[in-house]
């Protein structure tokens, strides 16, 4: 029996078209934009300006505030502007553009491929060395990795897990990685071990990647204290709080943080990032970013330049395809449909999918048939129906009691209710408007 | 590319299931009692269900297209399907118009009234059912004779109908159980009874049929059952002399009906676990309370609407689990 | 007589004797004493319990007017400065005169003006879709269009124009309760002063960006030339972030802004239309 998570949950088709597709790096494009807030937290502050010439990996971003990281140049060139550079929701957002000319790496960068496993690190220089690299956590979220690794005072962690479950469908970045890249994550994991203090972690794959988990068990072969756990195929067992329910049984309480249980979790690539960043001096310059769809040529896991535009990444997977309806930053149920194709890949962005334009639409919404599949989908024991209709009509100290602040916006909710309902909408809006009203009582 | 890039907030897929689908495969399950019914009443049967689906849709489709002005719904299947259970509720050999009457009631007042699909406080099949019972209750009280019955007969009983006048008129139970059908004959489905209550085997089949496609679940039907079969119990091993074995409750009247089709109506029931099991539990308690001290035979249609009044009440106090172990 | 009936006369006299006592003496008991004239100046307003005065309904801004015993903070934008001359005569107190307001909605990108660049499929309110992206055309300034602002008006002033997808408000209705600016989320709606013929000359436009992205957006966009700026002989205009603000206390509404805006962004309503500017020909300048 393997292990999940006990409430909710959904099973969406899994379409991991690309799970074979070996990673393939994208050549370098002409042109990068490169954003200062690729992270949870305070825009880097820029440290370049027009006509400056900079090397991949060089420093053109600085973190401002307590949270916040670093942001790295992932090309040699001339800066072109300090500029507006678009995001997913189409805001213009403070970003450096830099012509590309050729690839000349900052010197202290190893770009030898050999496993470099030692390090005479102590855990707080290996903190040091992520923060330095500007590592934010890859699986999407982005939040800052040294802060994540400092937990408040009075708590410890026990445990850290490794985050390869990679439940969204159609994306495969993770388990690429996984497969090809075994070793160096072990070895990111066994520093993060050290940067934490804890002598146990355990990495989750879900089920339906056999060769990763076989490529990761033999990988670890001469780590101690770290295991692979085999999950459940269950969106969305990638979910930090449901990933920890099922490898520990603990349940993170309300408002707290994973490390109120003893555990601290990190995502597979993030892993991989601190290997590059502790061992190679590598700054997070770079990441693997699925691209597919149902029509797409060449569904392909492609090693990209961070600032590379996504019309790019397209173009090399086989090109847009015709009657493209949405393009998905991310996988289908968290990812954000993005306003135009200049968008450049960030350090959260996990895969490209091209959603056909028949499938773009939603179904014309029905009243509630009070089944309630969405209560029942629902990973945090929510009420989905009574949230949304509660922001409905703006009672917002009741959708406070309700427990609005606890939904991870996974979407289980609104994939499972037969009734068409934008339940997430509603609830997301809830969430904020809540949000504020909290924020502002504390002040 | 044609066209503008589509911005939409997540999840971006959605499942395959509608509300269509759920009311089609609920008709689906129904159709072996249907057919059964066919073959003990005939033709009527067939008569009584055509009016009544007709009715129903009819009635929803005019006054969503005249009254209220609306586009009409009649795709999602839910006016089909109150059509189908509300013949499921009476006797194959009731009067037409009384049929249309009840359509109304149940499509008009129960559940158009009260703001449409999703919006009904009662299961407008079983409203519609009441309605006729109170009003015409010679009607809806003439069995009609199926197949396997008597040659020489008129009209049969139904086991409870036979049970309870029995009773009322002073005879002893050892004297009743004879003419009373046997455990086999309630269970397949000879003997007398509205149209979709009398075989329990073939409801049971639907009712598997249901859960294994995920459209109700356990918690319902198996409540309603087994605190019927407790009361049942109860009352015959303190005197098997005046009640009737526990199997017998559970296998006559529209028992199982009302708890595998009528009970788990998701609009009217309540919505979670805990809260299903005490709705279930009070439906089999009130439906056994008529069934022995009450002056109608069979009471699971009232036990179910009086429990319909409560679920507002049961969801909004009783509240699912919440993931990190605090109570809501 | 039967007995019963005297009983049953007798018992049911006797309760209902009992009970009104009870309650006359609960009722003096626990009486709420309220200042009189709390009802008197709440007969005065308006009643449409809007909160445009920034209290919770017309009740609470008659206690409130009672308790402070001075008007010079509070002011019912429904009633106007008739109904706070009338609240004030009540009390005995002055009241403050305030200039009438009026609702404007500072946007003119209509549906020809500022093309989509996106189609958004989802909730429709403003709200929502503030929430995640920045609108469906290339100005993140500029209105969503789902009509927030008319859901919220409970004076049926403002209401949203299918063809221009912008809304537009009823004058006469607008009471200047501020719901609507509140409900805006991009907070394109501003309380102006109301003038003469319900004249207004203001700057349909909030966008910030240089006037190449913001023209591109929108064929009616405010470049921040500063044109009307130096045009200006009342002081009425400031310059913010490549964007004109006029300040309608201050505008004499005489109309030289808009004629030199080179997008049009400046709108004049409630004035005659102006004789076409003489077209400069070849041969005008060939004699000159």
């Amino acid at each position: 029996m393997l292990k999940t998570f006990k409430l909710g949950g959904v099973h969406p088709p899994e379409n991991k078209l690309s799970a074979d597709a070996q990673i393939r790096e994208l050549p370098l494009p002409a042109v990068v934009s490169i954003p200062m807030g690729q992270h949870i937290g305070a825009p880097a502050t820029p440290l370049v300006k027009k006509g400056d010439k900079v090397k991949t990996g060089q420093l053109i971003g600085r973190a401002s505030g307590f949270v916040s990281a670093h942001i790295h140049s992932s090309v040699s060139g001339t800066v072109t502007r300090v500029d507006q550079v678009p995001d997913a929701s189409g805001y213009p957002r403070t970003g450096v553009v830099i012509k590309v000319e050729g690839d000349e790496w900052a010197e202290e960068i190893d770009r030898s491929p050999e496993l470099v496993r030692a390090c005479s690190l102590a855990g707080h220089e290996i903190v040091e060395k992520i923060q330095a690299a500007g590592i934010v956590g890859m699986g999407g979220a982005t939040f800052p990795t040294h802060i994540k690794l400092v937990p408040p005072k009075g708590m410890k962690a026990g445990l850290l897990i490794i985050n390869g479950v990679e439940c969204e469908p159609w994306l495969t970045a993770d388990n690429r990685l996984m497969v090809e890249k075994s070793r160096e994550i072990l070895v990111g994991t066994e520093l993060l071990m050290k940067a934490l203090g804890v002598e146990k972690a355990c990495i989750g794959i879900e089920a339906n990647k056999p060769e990763a988990i076989l490529k990761m068990k033999e990988a670890t072969v001469g780590f101690s204290g770290i295991t692979v756990e085999v999950l459940k195929v269950k969106y969305p067992q990638g979910g930090e709080k449901q990933l920890i329910k099922a490898v520990t049984g603990r349940e993170v309480p309300p408002g707290a943080l994973p490390v109120a249980v003893g555990c601290v979790v990190s995502n597979v690539g993030t892993a991989f990032a601190v290997y590059e960043a502790v061992q190679k001096n590598k700054p997070l310059l770079e990441r693997v970013v699925t691209v597919t769809g149902r029509d797409l040529k060449q569904p392909s896991n492609l090693k990209v330049r961070i600032g590379t535009s996504l019309m790019e990444v397209i173009t090399y997977a086989g090109g847009l395809p015709e009657g493209t309806g949405k393009v998905i930053s991310g996988g289908p149920m968290m990812g954000k449909a993005v306003a135009s194709l200049e968008v450049p890949v960030t350090k959260g962005t996990s895969g490209v999918l091209l959603m056909p334009g028949e499938q773009s639409g939603r179904q014309p919404q029905l009243p509630c048939i009070r089944c309630s599949r969405c209560a029942s989908a629902c990973p945090m024991g929510l009420e989905p129906f009574l949230l949304m209709t509660l922001t409905q009509k703006s009672l917002w100290e009741r959708v406070e009691k309700e427990k609005v602040l606890d939904c991870i916006e996974c979407g289980s909710c609104s994939y499972s209710c037969p009734a068409s309902r934008p339940l997430l909408d509603h609830i997301r809006y809830g969430k904020a408007r809540v949000g504020q009203i909290v924020r502002s009582r504390k002040n | 590319m044609n066209g503008l890039l589509t911005i939409s907030p997540s999840p971006h897929v959605h499942t395959d299931d509608s509300v269509r689908k759920i009311m089609y495969r609920v008709i689906l399950a129904l159709m072996p009692a249907f057919l059964w019914s066919v073959f003990v009443f005939g033709f009527d049967a067939v008569r009584v269900t055509l009016i009544s689906v007709v009715a129903c849709v009819g009635v929803e489709y005019l006054l969503q297209r005249f009254v209220l002005k609306v586009t009409p719904t009649l795709h999602d299947g839910s006016a089909a399907l109150t059509g189908l259970l509300l013949a499921f509720n009476v006797p194959a050999s009731l009067p037409w118009w009384i049929i249309i009457l009840g359509a109304f009631f149940a499509i008009a007042i129960a559940k158009v009234s009260f703001g449409g699909l999703g919006a009904n406080i009662f299961n407008p099949a079983l409203a519609g059912r009441v309605f006729m019972l109170i009003s015409f209750p010679v009607h809806m009280t003439s069995w009609p004779v199926g197949r396997g019955a008597a040659p020489d007969a008129v009209t049969a009983a139904t086991p409870l109908g036979m049970l309870k006048e029995g009773l009322i008129s002073g005879k002893p139970l050892s004297q009743i159980q004879g003419s009373l059908p046997d455990t086999t004959d309630l269970f397949l489905g000879t003997m007398g009874g509205s149209l979709g209550e009398i075989s329990a085997l073939l409801l049971l089949v639907g009712g598997i049929y249901l859960l294994v496609r995920k459209i109700i679940t356990w918690h319902i039907p198996v409540s309603i059952l087994v605190t019927i079969l407790i009361y049942a119990g109860i009352f015959w091993l303190i005197s098997p002399e005046k009640y009737m074995d526990p199997l017998f409750h559970l296998l006559a009247g529209g028992a199982i009906l009302g708890a595998v089709f009528m009970a788990t109506d998701m609009v009217t029931s309540p919505m979670n676990a805990k809260a299903q099991l005490i709705y279930g539990a009070g439906i089999g308690i009130i439906t056994m309370t008529i069934r022995l001290f009450g002056a109608y035979p069979e009471g699971i249609s009232f036990a179910i609407l009086i429990m319909n009044a409560v679920t507002p009440l049961l969801n909004s106090v009783i509240k699912p689990k919440r993931f990190g172990g605090t109570p809501s | 007589m039967n007995a019963s009936l005297i009983y049953t006369i007798v018992t049911l006299a006797g309760i209902g004797t009992a009970s009104g006592v009870i309650l006359y003496f609960v009722a003096r008991k626990f009486r709420v004493i309220e200042d009189p004239r709390i009802d008197t100046v709440e007969k005065a307003l308006p009643g449409a319990n809007c909160g445009g005065c920034g209290y919770a309904g017309c009740r609470a801004f008659a206690e409130a007017c009672v308790k402070e015993n001075d008007l010079a903070h509070l002011f019912c934008p429904v009633g106007g400065n008739e109904g706070m001359a009338g609240v004030a005569s009540i009390l005995g107190l002055e009241a403050v005169r305030k200039d009438p307001r009026v609702a404007v909605v500072r946007c003119n990108g209509t549906c020809e003006h500022r093309p989509r660049v996106n189609r958004y499929d989802g909730v429709m309110t403003c709200a929502i879709i503030h929430n995640l992206y920045s609108g469906e055309t290339g100005c993140q300034y500029g209105c969503l269009g789902c009509g927030d602002c008319c859901v919220v008006c409970d004076f049926d002033a403002i209401h949203m124009n299918p063809v221009t997808g912008l809304p537009e408000v009823t004058d006469e209705k607008c009471t200047a309760c501020g719901a609507c600016v509140i409900a805006c989320p991009k907070n394109l709606i501003e309380l102006r002063k109301k003038n003469a013929k319900d004249r207004k000359i203001y700057v349909a436009c909030r966008n910030e960006e240089r006037g190449g992205p913001a023209r591109k957006a929108c064929q009616v966009a405010c470049i921040g030339c500063s044109k009307c700026f130096d045009v200006c002989a009342y002081d009425a205009i400031t310059m913010g972030t490549n964007l004109a603000f006029i300040d309608s206390d201050k505008c004499k509404l005489c109309r030289k802004c808009v004629e030199v805006c080179p997008t049009n962004a400046i709108i004049e309503v409630g004035f005659p239309p102006r004789k076409a500017k003489p077209a400069v020909t070849e041969t005008t300048t060939v004699n000159q």
